[in-house]
C-alpha cells in the first residue's frame, strides 16, 4: 500500500475541483463564492504542505513521484503565489466580466498539473502534469472570450505549445529509447554512455522546457499572449509556470542527465545569454505594460539558467532563490497595474503612467520600488537575486557568462528607468481611482515590503533553500 | 564603549527619511519637515565631529568596528574608520545640513520628497565611507545612484532626463565589472573582508586584472577623462543642492576608493599603472582646463575644473608618496568644499535672474558686494591660492609628484597656472566689467540664509589654509600605513611568492 500521506496535498486539491465544479453548476450566481472558496482551498492546501516534514525524502507510485525537500518547497512557493494571485485579482476578474466560475476552478487544475510537474521522477508523470497544466492555461488564456486579441493569444499558445509538447514527447521516447527506462533514477543508472540519440533526446527535451519558461529562442509567444489575455492571467503566466518549469528544468538536469553535464551544459549558457540579451534589448521599444514585462520575464529567466548551467549545487539554490525573489517583485508590479483604473476600465499602456507620483506618490513609490528591484540595483532584493547567481557563476570560472549577464544588466536598466522616468519626470495626467480592494492592498503592501526590507536579513531564505538537497 | 557610533551615523539619516515620510503635511507644513531634516543632519553632523574628537590618531588600525553577520558564511556587516574616511564622514556630515538650509530658495515643489532624498542619500554616502567590506561598500556605492536619479530627474533643469539617464547607465555602466571583481576575490581568498583581504594579500597574478575592474568603476565616478563626459550635463542639470552634494561628496567616492581598494588590495598592479594613471590624469587636469576656459555656462565651468582637480587627486594618489597621498585627501576635502561652495554662488545669482550663461552677467559688484567678497574667496580656493585650503592640497600632490617623475609634475604645475586663468576670468566677467544688463541692476544682495551657508563653507576654507595641522594629523598615520603597504620589497616578495 502506498504512503497516501504525502500526496493529501494533491488529493485535496483533486477533491476540490470537483466539488467546486459541482457545487458551481449546481447554485445560480455563485461565481464569487466559488472564487472565494478556490482562495480558501488553496490556503488549507498550503497549510497540509507546511505540515509535511521538512526533510522528507521519499518516493511513491514505483518510485515515479518524488516528494522531497525541494518538492516541498517549489509547492509551497506555488501555492503562495497561486494565493496571492487570486487576492490580488479578484476585483479585476469581476469588472473585466470574465468572472465565471470556470475561471478559479481552472486555475486550479493548473496548479494541480504543476504540483504533479514539480514532484514527478518519471517522463509520463512529468508529461501528464505538464498537459493538465497547459490545458487549463490555453483557455485561460482566452477566458475573456469576446476580445480579439484574448482569443488570439490563446489559440497562439495552443498551436505552438502543442508543437513544443510534441517536440517535448519525441524527446522522451527518445530517451526511453536509448534507456529503456522513464524513470529519472533509471535513466542515470542506463545511460553512461553517450550515444547520438540520448543527446537528440536531451536536445527536444530541453527545447519544450525552454519553451515553457520562455527562454530565448522559444519566446516568441510570450509577449502576445502576456499582452492579449486578461492581466489576472498575465500575472499568473508571469508567475506561476516559470516556479513549475524550473523545478522539471532542475529535475531532469541534475537527476536523469547529470552524468551527462558536457552535453547540456553549452545549451543551457546559450539560452541563458540569448535570453538576458535579447529581452533587455527588446524590452526598450515597448509601449505595452504586459509586453515590457514579458519581455523583461524574459530577461529574467536567462539569469535563473545561467544558476542551473553551473552544473553545482550552488548553482541550482541561486537559481531557486532568484525565483523566489523573481515572483515577489513580480508580484508588487502586477499590483500596481491592477490599480490603474478609473470608471471601471483598467489602464496598461506606459503613457498612462505619465505623472503618476504627484496623484498617487505611495503607489508611484510602490512602482519606483519593484521597477529599481527588477532592475538588480542595490539595496532592493533584485540585486540579492542577481548576486547569488553571479556569486555561484564566478565560482565556476564562467566569466564570460558573468559579465555578459552583467552588462546585460545595465542595457535593462535603461528601460526600467524609462518607466520611472515616465513616473517621475513626466507632466501629470487624470487620476486613477484610489479605492481598492483589501486584497490587491496586501499584497501590495507585502511584496513591497519583502523588496525593501530583503537587505535587513538576507540569510533567511538563503538558509531555508540552503536545506534543500537536489539529488 | 560599545554604542554602535558608525552604525548610528549611517541610520540617523533614515530615519528621519522615514519620519518625514510617515508624518503627512500639508502644504503649510512643508517648513516643518524642513526643520526635522536640519535637525536630523545637523545631530548627525555633531556626532560625527565627536567621533573625530574621540577617535585615537595615532594607532593604525581601524577604530569603532562593529561585526554583525549578514549573509550567513558569506558577507558581515562590518565597518569601521581610520584616519582617511573620518575626514570623509566628517565633509559629508557637514555638507549635508548645507544642502538643507539651501533647500529653501532652490526647491519649488515637492520639498518633502527632495528632503527624504537628500537624507537617503547622506545614509548611503557615509556608508560607503566606513564600509570595511567589499560587498557592503558595492551595496552603498551603487544605492547612492537611486536618491540622485531621482534628485536630477525630477528637481533638474530642461535636459534633466538626458542628464540623469546619462548619469545612472554610466556609473552602472562602470560598477557591474567591479562587482564581477569583488565576487572573484572573495573565491580567490574566501573573504570579502578588507582588513583581512589586507592582511593575506591577493596572489599577484590575478592583480591586474582585478584592479583593472575597480578601476573601471572609480574612474568614471572620479570622473577621469575620457569618461568624464557625464559630469557637466549632470551638473547643469542637478538643482544647486544636487550640484553640491554631488561634487563635494559622490565625486570623492571614487577617490577615497582608489586610496583604500586599488592601493590597498592590488599594490603590485597599482605600481604596474602607474603610467596609465598618470597619463590620463595630465590629459584630465590640461584638457579640461582648456575645455573650461571656453565655457560659457558657469556650472559648466565648474564641473570641468572639477574634472581637472579630481586629476590632481588621482595624480597624488598613484605617486604613492607620503605626500603625494596626503595631499590628494587634502584636495579632496578642500575641493568638497570648494565646489560645494562655488555652486552655491551660482546658485544665488541663477535664483535671482534664472540664468547661468556668463555673458547676462558682469558688474556685480557694485550691487552685490557681500556676494562679490565671498566668491572672491571661493575663486581664490579653487585656483589654490598661498592661504586657502585648495593651495595645501595641490603643493603636497606637486610636492610628491616632483619626488617621482619631474616631468610630470612640471606638466601638472601647469594645469594648476591654467585653473588660475579660466577662475580669475569666470570671477572677472561676472562681477567685474560694466552693468549693461537691466535686469542685473534689479538683483538684490546675499538673504540671511546665504550669508550663513556661505560664510560656514569660507570658515574651514581659510582656517585649513593657515593651519591644516587637524587635518594632516588625522590622515598621517594612516597614509604612511598605506605607504608602507606598497612598500617595494613587500611587493616584490608578493610578486616572488606564486
Amino acid at each position: 500500500m502506498e504512503n497516501l500521506q504525502l500526496i493529501i496535498p494533491e488529493l485535496f486539491i483533486s477533491i476540490m475541483i470537483m466539488f467546486l465544479l459541482i457545487f458551481g453548476v449546481f447554485k445560480k450566481n455563485s461565481s464569487q463564492l466559488v472564487y472565494n472558496l478556490t482562495t480558501v482551498s488553496l490556503v488549507a492546501a498550503l497549510t497540509l504542505i507546511i505540515n509535511l516534514d521538512a526533510q522528507i525524502q521519499s518516493s511513491l507510485f514505483n518510485n515515479s513521484y518524488n516528494i522531497d525537500s525541494l518538492a516541498r518547497f517549489m509547492k509551497i512557493l506555488l501555492i503562495l503565489s497561486g494565493i496571492f494571485v487570486m487576492l490580488s485579482s479578484s476585483k479585476y476578474i469581476q469588472i473585466s466580466k470574465i468572472s465565471k466560475i470556470e475561471y478559479p476552478i481552472l486555475i486550479l487544475c493548473s496548479i494541480l498539473g504543476m504540483m504533479v510537474m514539480i514532484s514527478s521522477n518519471d517522463l509520463i508523470v512529468f508529461y501528464m502534469g505538464l498537459e493538465l497544466q497547459s490545458l487549463a492555461l490555453y483557455v485561460l488564456a482566452s477566458f475573456n472570450r469576446d476580445n480579439l486579441l484574448s482569443t488570439e493569444s490563446g489559440l497562439k499558445y495552443f498551436v505552438l505549445s502543442a508543437l513544443s509538447s510534441g517536440l517535448l514527447l519525441y524527446g522522451c521516447s527518445l530517451i526511453y529509447g536509448f534507456s529503456e527506462t522513464t524513470n529519472f533514477n533509471q535513466i542515470m543508472v542506463n545511460t553512461k554512455e553517450i550515444e547520438y540519440g540520448l543527446t537528440f533526446g536531451i536536445v527536444f527535451i530541453l527545447v519544450g522546457l525552454a519553451f515553457k519558461i520562455s527562454a530565448v529562442p522559444f519566446h516568441m509567444w510570450a509577449p502576445d499572449v502576456y499582452q492579449g489575455s486578461p492581466t489576472s492571467v498575465t500575472v499568473f503566466f508571469a508567475l506561476l509556470p516559470k516556479i513549475a518549469a524550473l523545478t522539471v528544468f532542475i529535475r531532469f538536469l541534475y537527476i536523469p542527465f547529470y552524468e551527462l553535464g558536457d552535453q547540456w551544459q553549452m545549451i543551457i549558457i546559450f539560452l541563458s545569454i540569448a535570453s538576458m540579451v535579447f529581452g533587455a534589448v527588446a524590452a526598450i521599444g515597448q509601449k505595452n505594460l504586459k509586453r515590457l514585462i514579458a519581455y523583461s520575464s524574459i530577461s529574467h529567466m536567462g539569469y535563473a539558467l545561467a544558476g542551473l548551467s553551473t552544473g553545482t549545487t550552488q548553482g541550482v539554490q541561486s537559481s531557486i532563490t532568484y525565483i523566489t525573489i523573481y515572483l515577489v517583485m513580480n508580484l508588487a508590479f502586477f499590483s500596481c497595474l491592477f490599480m490603474l483604473k478609473r470608471n471601471d476600465e483598467y489602464y496598461e499602456n506606459i503613457d498612462d503612467l505619465s505623472g503618476l507620483s504627484k496623484n498617487h506618490p505611495l503607489l508611484s513609490l510602490s512602482l519606483l520600488v519593484a521597477l529599481f528591484s527588477l532592475a538588480g540595483i542595490p539595496p532592493l532584493a533584485g540585486f540579492f537575486a542577481k548576486f547569488y547567481i553571479f556569486v555561484a557563476v564566478i565560482n565556476e570560472k564562467m566569466y564570460f557568462l558573468a559579465i555578459v549577464g552583467l552588462l546585460a544588466t545595465v542595457i535593462a536598466a535603461f528601460y526600467y528607468l524609462r518607466i520611472i522616468k515616465i513616473i517621475y519626470f513626466d507632466p501629470e495626467k487624470e487620476k486613477f481611482e484610489s479605492k481598492h480592494n483589501l486584497g490587491l492592498k496586501f499584497t501590495l503592501l507585502a511584496s513591497t515590503f519583502f523588496i525593501l526590507a530583503y537587505f535587513i536579513y538576507p540569510s533567511g531564505i538563503v538558509d531555508i533553500i540552503s536545506q534543500i538537497n537536489i539529488n | 564603549m560599545n554604542f554602535p557610533i558608525l552604525s548610528s551615523l549611517i541610520l540617523l539619516p533614515t530615519i528621519g527619511a522615514l519620519f518625514i515620510f510617515f508624518v503627512r503635511s500639508s502644504n503649510s507644513q512643508y517648513q516643518s519637515s524642513k526643520y526635522v531634516a536640519l535637525f536630523i543632519t545637523l545631530a548627525n553632523f555633531f556626532l560625527s565631529l565627536y567621533l573625530w574628537i574621540v577617535f585615537d590618531k595615532s594607532i593604525v588600525d581601524f577604530q569603532f568596528v562593529e561585526e554583525r553577520e549578514w549573509i550567513s558564511g558569506f558577507v558581515n556587516y562590518k565597518v569601521g574608520v581610520d584616519g582617511i574616511s573620518i575626514l570623509f564622514i566628517l565633509l559629508t556630515t557637514f555638507i549635508t545640513p548645507i544642502c538643507v538650509i539651501t533647500v529653501n530658495a532652490t526647491i519649488k515643489n515637492r520639498l518633502k520628497d527632495f528632503l527624504i532624498a537628500i537624507l537617503i542619500l547622506e545614509t548611503f554616502m557615509i556608508g560607503v565611507f566606513c564600509s570595511l567590506d567589499l560587498v557592503v561598500f558595492y551595496l552603498f556605492f551603487e544605492a547612492g545612484l537611486i536618491p540622485m536619479f531621482l534628485i536630477i530627474g525630477i528637481w533638474g533643469g530642461e535636459r534633466r532626463v538626458y542628464s540623469a539617464f546619462k548619469f545612472f547607465l554610466y556609473t552602472l555602466l562602470g560598477s557591474v565589472l567591479m562587482l564581477v571583481a569583488i565576487i572573484s576575490i572573495y573565491w580567490i581568498t574566501g573573504t570579502t573582508d578588507v582588513i583581512k583581504l589586507y592582511e593575506l594579500g591577493i596572489d599577484a597574478k590575478y592583480q591586474n586584472l582585478l584592479w583593472l575592474a575597480f578601476f573601471s568603476s572609480f574612474a568614471v565616478k572620479t570622473p577621469m577623462w575620457p569618461v568624464h563626459t557625464w559630469l557637466p550635463d549632470a551638473h547643469v542639470e542637478a538643482p544647486t543642492a544636487g550640484s553640491v552634494l554631488l561634487a563635494a561628496i559622490l565625486l570623492k567616492m571614487a577617490g577615497y576608493g582608489f586610496i583604500r581598494f586599488s592601493l590597498g588590495l592590488f599594490p603590485v598592479a597599482s605600481l604596474y599603472f602607474v603610467p596609465l594613471v598618470y597619463t590620463l590624469s595630465l590629459i584630465a587636469i590640461i584638457y579640461t582646463s582648456l575645455v573650461a576656459l571656453m565655457q560659457e555656462d558657469m556650472k559648466k565651468l565648474i564641473a570641468y575644473s572639477s574634472v581637472a582637480h579630481m586629476g590632481f587627486v588621482t595624480l597624488g594618489i598613484f605617486t604613492m608618496t607620503q605626500q603625494g597621498i596626503e595631499g590628494s585627501i587634502f584636495q579632496m576635502i578642500s575641493h568638497g568644499l570648494v565646489s560645494a561652495a562655488l555652486f552655491l554662488c551660482v546658485g544665488v545669482v541663477y535664483d535671482r535672474l534664472h540664468t547661468r550663461l556668463i555673458n547676462r552677467y558682469g558688474g556685480l559688484v557694485s550691487i552685490m558686494p557681500k556676494y562679490a567678497i565671498v566668491f572672491m574667496v571661493f575663486t581664490l580656493g579653487a585656483l589654490g591660492l598661498p592661504g586657502t585650503s585648495g593651495f595645501i592640497g595641490e603643493f603636497l600632490v606637486l610636492m610628491g609628484a616632483f619626488k617621482k617623475n619631474i616631468l610630470v609634475a612640471t606638466i601638472a604645475s601647469l594645469g594648476v597656472i591654467l585653473g588660475a586663468a579660466y577662475m580669475l576670468w569666470l570671477y572677472k566677467r561676472i562681477i567685474f566689467g560694466k552693468l549693461i544688463n537691466e535686469d542685473v541692476k534689479k538683483m538684490v544682495d546675499l538673504k540671511s540664509f546665504e550669508i550663513v551657508t556661505l560664510w560656514l563653507l569660507v570658515l574651514p576654507i581659510i582656517f585649513f589654509g593657515f593651519y591644516p595641522e587637524p587635518l594632516i594629523n588625522s590622515i598621517e598615520v594612516s597614509v604612511a600605513n598605506m605607504i608602507d603597504m606598497n612598500d617595494l620589497d613587500k611587493i616584490n616578495k608578493l610578486a616572488l611568492g606564486d
